[in-house]
């Protein structure tokens, strides 16, 4: 009983380590990527998707080990793990409809005269943005 | 989980159980699946917005220039720390976490002393991580020094501002672009947003900047200094919505702390309490997981 436990116990270390790790990188990742696309010579919009992307795959390897680990989901019967996951169908549909949407709504509004001296930048080519990153 | 007592009479087919867990542990697995569509659909909201922000050429708030604040390091030193305290609260969590889980663990050996300990320290991380998102919340409300002006939109019909009806006498926030990064001596005022999220970057910056009364900056339902409107919305929404759960969580794990000292889990034979109550904290910490990385880190 008493070894059982000291198993268990190595377990959840070893995934608070993974978690923190993955943090740790996750934030030297958002201060050092912009200089590494730079010096590699892609273009900031590439860069800028590859590192969301690479969030992304990361906060799911998070969810995964707190879900699977420290929820013990996977130590459940079968049934109750994909009882509780499936549903999750839904979100990934929604996330791919409201995204799809959104980035087509502001096509969509007609442009009124008033607004002709506003200069239609990107949100990475903000002046304030310029200074930052001494882009 | 074979040694946690099971209340075989609670559980669909009796005797065959389908899910082989008891049902309140059931029905707080059902009740986070349906808490994680609520905080699905949040972010989801702030996606599809941000993406039609950005097809209309509206600039999104860029969150390592909106959470710049860390405690000691802004008081007494005045430097930035971007994302650095944020950063930390996310650890706290995660270490919440794993107090946590350790606490479930002694509750399977039915360790009335170390389950006390661990759902102790659980609560302290759930408390400083309150404490944190108050810091924050303030900083964000508060406001940077660059300031607003209030534009008096009726009085400058001859200057139109996009997306402000003037006939309607409405009024506008108007939030400074430094060229640098901070109001200084050297630093000129290179364009304007408006509260609604417009840019505004020509020659007309210095007459409607001139035109305008000095108020307050920061960010409210309202107007936001640091980007579309949408953006302060949501960030109180989401985070907001999130605090409360971790706020619910620390008084859940008070009362089982209170339950767990007088030995009420003892006399019951089983510490599933700690599992569910676990499993509830777990979700949270999950939840902030995914807010740090479409908030804070995208």
């Amino acid at each position: 009983m008493a070894s059982a436990g000291a198993e268990q116990r190595k377990v959840i270390i070893r995934t608070a380590i993974i978690l923190g790790a993955i943090t740790a990188f996750e934030f030297v990742v958002a201060f050092t990527w912009r200089g590494v696309t730079e010096s590699v010579g892609l273009q900031i919009e590439t860069g800028r998707a590859m590192k969301d992307a690479l969030f992304i795959i990361l906060t799911l390897f998070k969810a995964s080990y707190i879900v699977g680990v420290f929820m013990h989901l996977k130590d459940e019967v079968r049934r109750l793990m994909w009882t509780i996951l499936v549903p999750f169908i839904f979100i990934v549909w929604l996330i791919i409809a409201l995204i799809w949407e959104g980035g087509n709504w502001g096509k969509q509004t007609p442009k009124s005269t008033s607004i002709e001296h506003i200069e239609h930048l990107p949100a990475q080519q903000m002046p304030i943005n310029v200074h930052r990153y001494g882009a | 989980m074979a040694n946690v007592a099971v209340d075989k009479r609670a559980l669909i087919e009796g005797e065959r159980p389908i899910f082989n867990a008891s049902y309140g542990k059931l029905m707080m697995w059902f009740f986070l699946v349906s808490d994680a569509f609520t905080f699905s659909a949040f972010l989801i909201t702030y996606g599809a917005l941000r993406f039609r922000a950005t097809s209309m050429g509206i600039s999104w708030a860029n969150p390592e220039e909106v959470f710049t604040h860390a405690p000691i390091l802004h008081e007494l030193f005045h430097i930035e720390a971007p994302l650095v305290f944020v950063g930390l609260m996310t650890f706290i969590l995660i270490l919440s976490s794993v107090t946590m889980v350790l606490a479930v663990e002694a509750g399977h050996r039915r360790s009335k002393k170390e389950v006390s300990k661990w759902v102790f320290w659980t609560m302290i991380g759930g408390i400083t991580f309150l404490s944190c998102q108050a810091y924050e919340w303030y900083h964000f409300i508060h406001g940077t020094e660059g300031g607003a002006r209030l534009v008096e939109v009726s009085a400058m019909q001859d200057i139109p501002l996009p997306g402000i009806d003037a006939t309607k006498q409405d009024k506008v926030k108007v939030f400074p672009v430094w060229s640098t990064k901070e109001e200084n001596s050297e630093s000129e005022i290179v364009g304007l947003r408006l509260s609604n999220g417009r840019l505004i970057t020509d020659e007309r910056v210095p007459a409607i900047w001139a035109s305008g009364t000095p108020t307050t900056g920061g960010a409210n339902l309202h107007v936001n200094e640091y980007g579309p409107p949408a953006f302060a919305d949501l960030f109180f929404f989401v985070t907001g919505f999130h605090g409360s759960h971790v706020f619910s969580g620390v008084v859940l794990l008070l009362i089982l702390l209170i339950n767990v000292n007088k030995g009420t889990y003892e006399r019951r034979g089983h510490y599933e309490m700690v599992e569910k109550i676990g499993l509830y904290w777990h979700f949270v910490d999950l939840v902030w997981v995914f807010v740090f990385t479409f908030f804070y880190l995208i």
